[in-house]
């Protein structure tokens, strides 16, 4: 540790994948890392990612590419990514995913022993999937993880993990200097970290949301509160639904979207009779549309048409015709997951799911290399905005992850002979006092509200009223209930005034965050008077290109966000209409 | 299905502080996990006699058996509490924080040994450098099968609780470790750490310490094959002690050929 010199440390928030893979660059360039995560890192969310990851391998000779995956990416997320960050990341998927089959994860092989690929989601036609089981994201997340071991155990990484980020340490001109934070399983006091720069890989926000299918984890909160420090936000409004989750109590659990990519069926009885919705209203696709078509259309059958099964919010995804070797190996860990949790063998009988939130497209709003609008703050992974657009295409998170982190380690490199004047030793402490008086209010707090009881509140609320279908009286209504919360935050008893390993202090808090972040999504969703992607708004059920090819950005005011638009880097490809009812594909070639 | 639940809860603020139970009564839904049980009393913590309790501490994240955060003790078997439903569980349902582990708060304990184990036994790959090119070597789909068996390890610590032989007068590293030796011991370039990983498992606290009680497969929530990896690195075991001996042997027998050289 004695090279660890304080003023070239560079301080990574998140150890899944994207924050490993920047700490793995960081390291290997003889740069001193301190990691911190919430969970031990080989807990992170990215181990629920259950698909695969898309690399235009073409080993199966379909003429497919990385351009092609680009214009299927593009097309996907109805045009509102800008596209030279995307055509990059899709050039870079095969060594990406070669340097993870050399640190060891088990992909699946042919019979001669390469690595095997198949369809794993929808929008693509292709056979992009590279997957290791039903486990993918687990697999990655272990094989970067045990690859930074290597390097914590040879000291080039210090690792801080069931820790809680508390700020970011900002000197007088605005510039990232370090954090603060806490540890969660321990006396509960605020320490300060002193960096030459923070690098944010701290997840997506779809714990907003009661119905979702993230981890407890995923709330946002990190990306809240340097928002609320002076980062600017993207795309706020775009939150993705997977189409198949099984609704459940503490979470909906995600049957995975390699089903239908693999022949799986979506439908419900109309007339007494099996009525293949997807087929019929998407000939070119049927099953293989998009996450956010596909959750469209469940909606429309299950709330407008009152078509949902057994009259409830459900339809089938049926697997019963596939080949039983298949649904072993390909599939077992998915189907495993449905049978654990409703006890019905899907092998036999139809899987009974509905949309659930599953990703936010949208985050902190960063450059093309990864850099935030604060000097010395990076981010990558879901917690930026920079690779879906309007709705994110199945088996590409896992890439956005690993592409991000490593180019984002590349930004740092290049900006490290940058003089950082240490920050004074007296702002420092001030920033801690500052966060030790929030923890000593909260912990003192004579009030009557539980955290724990409105963050449900908040989540609900979220997961009726900034949903699949967002229509105005809707939106206007969650502001209000924002507005109603916010109130009663002030009013809060966390039911345990002790330091030690305290629960409700950590919620406490992170609700704060939330409420910031559920209130940007909001007035994001209602500012954007149109429909694109994953945001359907029935008043405005068109893109209009005209007005709205634009990000959002959303800046933090006292008063709530003030949001503006750029417009969208579309320099590769021109926008087109988006449908999934002819093969758009073709177009493209010709 | 008007059916209650009732809950009890092992309580402890701190270490070394004293415990006691906790009794709650839930209504019956169906297809209730464990978890969704804690969220449940997180929102109205009152326990059976009416009294408000503070915050129950326990660890969780994924709630979908892929992160291993969530291990405990329901009715005295370690298992995950967010795969555990309620239903099919006899009443009273008993939750305890694993045993073998240092207690943090209630139900939250630290593992941490776990993960300092994977350093033990060199858990990775060596020697991958990031800006090589080209996909690594190739492998035939039955060893793939059985290295991906073997990487599903979640580090949960349920196999380490439910071995006799793990306890605190004992060193013993346990099975998951082993587990990921012999799965790093069958790929084509961690085997290049195969020797090291195997003399870190002779001795004591080693694989010698396995007492063949076949607990960790039965209770391993991914089912990973655990007797399979101490069987297989035993027999590894064995055959490196047999070259060590051989080598031994053979300095012993050129060193005295030089001596009686010497002499004649």
């Amino acid at each position: 540790m004695s090279q660890h010199r304080r003023d070239q440390c560079v301080i990574v928030v998140g150890g899944g994948l994207a924050g490993l893979m920047a700490t793995l660059h960081l390291a290997e360039a003889g740069i001193s890392v301190d990691l911190f995560s919430l969970v031990p890192v080989r807990r992170s969310h990215s181990a629920c990612a259950q698909g695969g990851i898309n690399a235009a391998v073409d080993t199966k000779g379909e003429g497919d590419s990385p351009w092609i995956h680009f214009v299927e990416t593009i097309y996907g997320g109805d045009f509102l990514a800008d596209q030279p960050p995307v055509l990059k990341m899709c050039e870079a998927g095969p060594e990406l995913v070669y340097l993870l089959d050399r640190m060891g994860v088990p992909f699946n092989r042919t019979p001669t022993g390469e690595l095997e690929v198949t369809k794993r989601g929808g929008g693509t036609k292709y056979s992009r999937g590279l997957f290791a089981g039903a486990s993918t994201g687990q697999q990655m997340l272990y094989a970067l993880d045990e690859q930074v071991r290597r390097h914590e155990a040879e000291g080039r990484v210090r690792k801080f993990e069931g820790w809680t980020l508390c700020s970011l340490l900002l000197d007088s001109a605005g510039r990232c200097r370090g954090i603060s934070a806490m540890p969660l399983a321990a006396k509960m006091t605020v320490h300060a970290f002193p960096a030459w720069g923070v690098l944010l890989a701290t997840g997506g926000c779809g714990g907003l949301y009661a119905k979702t299918t993230t981890s407890l984890i995923c709330n946002g909160a990190a990306a809240s509160l340097a928002y609320q420090q002076g980062a600017h936000y993207g795309n706020p409004e775009f939150i993705q639904f997977h189409p198949t989750a099984i609704p459940g109590e503490d979470k909906c659990r995600l049957v995975s979207e390699s089903l239908r990519g693999g022949g799986g069926r979506l439908w419900t009885y109309r007339g007494g009779k099996p009525w293949y919705f997807l087929e019929e209203w998407y000939p070119a696709f049927g099953n293989l549309v998009p996450r956010d078509i596909a959750s469209r259309a469940i909606y429309r059958v299950c709330r407008e048409m009152d078509l949902g099964i057994d009259g409830k919010d459900q339809v089938y995804l049926d697997v019963t015709h596939l080949d039983s070797r298949q649904l072993e190996v390909e599939f077992g860990g998915a189907i495993e997951i449905y049978e654990k949790y409703t006890g019905e063998d899907p092998r036999t009988v139809p899987m009974r799911v509905f949309p659930a939130v599953h990703y936010s497209m949208g985050g902190l709003w960063v450059d093309a290399s990864h850099r935030s609008n604060l000097e010395g703050l990076y981010a990558a992974g879901e917690c930026e905005h920079l690779y879906h657009g309007a709705n994110r295409l199945g088996a590409n998170a896992l890439l956005a992850c690993l592409h991000g982190g490593k180019v984002v380690a590349q930004s740092v490199v290049e900006d490290l002979d940058q003089e950082a004047s240490p920050l004074p030793g007296r702002e420092i402490e001030a920033e801690v006092e500052r966060q030790e008086d929030w923890n000593r209010r909260l912990l003192e707090g004579g009030g009557s509200e539980n955290p724990f009881e409105l963050y449900w509140t908040l989540r609900e609320a979220m997961s009726h009223y900034v949903a699949v279908v967002r229509t105005s009286p809707d939106l206007q209504k969650m502001r209000e209930i924002l507005t109603e919360l916010k109130v009663r935050y002030t009013n809060l008893n966390l039911g345990d005034s002790g330091r030690w390993a305290n629960p409700a202090l950590a919620l406490a808090r992170d609700l704060g965050h939330m409420m910031v972040l559920a209130e940007t999504v909001t007035a994001g969703a209602l500012a954007r008077e149109e429909s694109r992607g994953a945001h359907y708004r029935p008043e405005f059920p068109e893109r209009d290109d005209s007005r709205w090819l634009k990000t959002t950005v959303a800046q933090w005011t006292p008063d709530g966000p003030r949001l503006w638009y750029v417009p969208v880097d579309t320099s590769l490809l021109t926008p087109r209409p988006r449908s999934y009812a002819t093969d758009f594909l073709e177009e493209v070639r010709r | 299905m008007a059916r209650d639940i009732l809950l009890q809860i092992c309580r402890q603020l701190e270490p070394g502080s004293d415990g006691w139970w906790e009794e709650f009564v839930l209504p019956h839904r169906a297809d209730l996990t464990i978890t969704a049980c804690l969220m449940m009393i997180q929102r109205d913590p009152m326990t059976r006699e009416g009294r408000r309790t503070r915050p129950i501490a326990w660890e969780a994240s994924c709630l979908e058996e892929i992160c291993g955060a969530c291990s405990m003790l329901v009715n005295g078997v370690p298992r995950q509490a967010c795969s555990t439903l309620v239903d099919g569980l006899k009443q009273p349902i008993r939750l305890e924080p694993l045993k073998k582990f240092p207690l943090v708060r209630d139900l939250l304990v630290d593992r941490s040994r776990m993960f300092e184990e994977l350093k033990t036994i060199q858990a990775w790959v060596p020697g991958v450098r990031l800006d090589d090119t080209g996909p690594g070597p190739r492998i035939a789909p039955e060893l793939q099968q059985v290295q991906y068996a073997l990487s599903r390890c979640m580090t949960c610590g349920v196999c380490l609780e439910a071995c006799p032989q793990v306890n605190r007068r004992s060193a013993f590293i346990g099975p998951a470790a082993i587990g990921q030796a012999w799965r790093f011991n069958l790929h084509a370039l961690g085997a290049e750490a195969a020797e090291a990983r195997l003399r870190t498992l002779t001795g004591s606290g080693g694989i010698d310490d396995c007492g063949s009680a076949q607990t960790c497969v039965e209770a391993c929530p991914m089912k990973l094959p655990l007797t399979d990896s101490i069987a297989a690195l035993n027999r590894d075991l064995t055959r490196l002690a047999l070259r060590d001996l051989w080598r031994k042997w053979r300095m012993i027998w050129r060193s005295r050929r030089e001596m009686t050289g010497s002499e004649g």
